[in-house]
């Protein structure tokens, strides 16, 4: 007790003791917070990415940008106009369009409308396709001008969009 | 000479928010202040209601689950969680053992996410700017996972009613794993720089202090009632998910202050570390969902076209007429496909 009152000194009216009087004028404080910071100073360590130039991979199972898939071999749509994405969707944002095909007595599938502005990609109508024609695939970049440009048709959500490339 | 008002010379009435960008757009405190220094505060809230109660009585049960996402956006696994957990509990139904213990992976995972954006940012907001960027690098590996597993990074939709809708990836479990072994020396870390650091318990020791009783009475509960001293967890109390199978604690603290609820949140994560690793440690075969079909006295709605809800836009180009009639100029699209979409390296 009485050691401690001998070190005991006056600054600025408020007595404290010399070693708190040390780390203060030494930074000890600062200094044990720093070590923490300079361990992660290398650059090994840099987590930034360097968007757009570096973009990141997304997940496999990523849902971005709609698609339409066609089949490969004979260029056909999947969709049978089942209408069942339409009826899974919590925004009602999709408005497929078919007409019956006398010959075969099928549906066929005439038009497809999609509006990405509503959509929150909650993965619903892709999950109710039976046949696997709509798809959320890993494209994330819709940004568009126009509101116009959020409302994809048919045409576009076949071939994907065409975005305006541009140099950087 | 003018009657004097309630205010002495020196005091201000100032409105911090609802519009303020360190309230996050839900608060408004009228603030009386004599210079720097805060003399009274009243609080007024209700500024985050979105109506998604009205929003739930126009869709169907597995057509709401995604609105739950978006309650509380860092905790989207969470709140799907707890509304799957009521549809099935209306339902009567048991959900498979293999869903029940990726759901407990995933909603700790959430936790750990969730709290580190809190902390990253409390921490922050106090004037440390460091923690936050190890906060977010560490949520981001959390994140990195919830990306695998469902495609979605924040509004993940993880859960479906009845179990899960993803089966898990390869290299779940090892990412799962690798995960909590890289978190714990984290969390030590952030201790480092917060807990024992003066300016750190100077602004919370003794701040917003809130008792048990007042948190019973306000029906406050989570880490601030185990801050207060109250060992009540649900996950103990009233177990769901699986949850008694796990061998974790309960962290409780006596004061009830902001610094005691930062310590209970720290042990959280702790905790909420071991759980994971017990979860992901046995988890058992089997399918992921049990089907349930169309619930009774669910109704599908009578049209699928959008109706007069939908923007007018969206019903121009896509050939709906005001009453969800189809026009004949149907599914025209959008006008400008070739030179609408920016933001592409070429
Ligand atoms: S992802 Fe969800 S919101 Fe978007 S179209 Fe599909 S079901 Fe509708
Ligand atoms: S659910 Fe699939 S097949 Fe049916 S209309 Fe939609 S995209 Fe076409």
């Amino acid at each position: 007790m009485t050691g401690e009152r001998l070190e005991e000194i006056h600054l600025f009216g408020k007595s404290v003791t010399m070693g708190k009087l040390l780390r203060k004028i030494f930074l000890v404080d600062l200094f044990t917070g720093l070590k923490v910071t300079f361990r992660s100073q290398n650059p090994k360590y840099i987590y930034t990415e360097q968007y757009p130039a570096e973009r990141p991979k997304v997940g496999e199972r990523y849902r971005g940008a709609p698609r339409l898939n066609i089949n490969p071999d004979n260029g056909e749509t999947l969709c049978i106009a089942c209408n069942l994405c339409a009826l899974a969707c919590p925004e009602s944002l999709i408005v497929v369009g078919s007409e019956r095909n006398e010959q075969t007595k099928r549906k066929e599938l005439t038009t497809f409308t999609y509006d990405t502005s509503r959509c929150m990609f909650c993965g619903l109508c892709e999950d109710a396709c039976p046949v696997d024609a709509l798809e959320l695939t890993q494209d994330f970049e819709l940004a568009t001008y126009t509101r116009e440009g959020q409302i994809w048709d048919r045409q576009t959500l076949e071939e994907g969009p065409k975005p305006t490339p541009y140099k950087c | 000479m003018p009657e004097s008002t309630f205010l002495d010379s020196t005091e201000l009435v100032l409105n911090m928010g609802p519009q303020h960008p360190s309230t996050h757009g839900v608060l408004r405190v009228i603030l009386k202040l004599d210079g720097e220094k805060v003399l009274g505060t009243d609080c007024v809230i209700g500024y985050l209601h979105r109506g998604v109660e009205k929003i739930a009585e126009n869709r169907t049960w597995a057509q709401f689950n995604p609105y739950t996402d978006r309650m509380d956006y860092v905790a989207a696994i969470s709140n799907g969680l707890g509304y799957c957990l009521a549809v099935e509990k209306l339902l009567n139904v048991e959900i498979p053992a293999r869903a029940q213990a990726v759901r407990v992976v995933l909603t700790e995972l959430n936790r750990l996410a969730s709290h580190l954006l809190w902390l990253g940012t409390h921490a922050l907001d106090i004037g440390a700017i460091t923690p936050v960027f190890y906060c977010l690098r560490e949520r981001e590996e959390a994140l990195k996972i919830f990306e695998n597993y469902c495609g979605a990074r924040l509004t993940t939709h993880a859960f479906r009613i009845g179990g899960l809708q993803y089966e898990t990836y390869d290299g779940f479990e090892r990412e799962v794993r690798a995960f909590c072994k890289m978190f714990l020396p984290k969390l030590d870390e952030y201790e480092d720089l917060l807990t024992n650091n003066r300016i750190w318990i100077g602004r919370l020791q003794n701040v917003g202090v809130l008792s048990a009783d007042e948190c019973k009475e306000y029906g406050v509960t989570g880490p601030m009632l185990r801050a207060a001293g109250v060992k009540w967890d649900l996950r103990k109390a009233q177990p769901y998910s699986g949850y008694e199978k796990y061998d974790f604690e309960i962290p409780t603290r006596q004061n009830g202050d902001t610094y005691d609820r930062y310590i209970v949140r720290m042990q959280e994560m702790r905790q909420a570390t071991r759980i994971i690793e017990q979860a992901v440690e046995s988890l058992p075969e089997g399918p992921i969902i049990r089907g349930i079909g169309l619930l009774r006295g669910e109704r599908r709605r009578p049209a699928a076209l959008p109706g007069p809800g939908a923007p007018a836009l969206f019903r121009e180009l896509a050939g709906i007429g005001p009453h969800g009639e189809r026009r004949a100029d149907s599914g025209r699209g959008g006008g400008d496909r070739n030179t609408g979409y920016c933001a592409r390296r070429g």
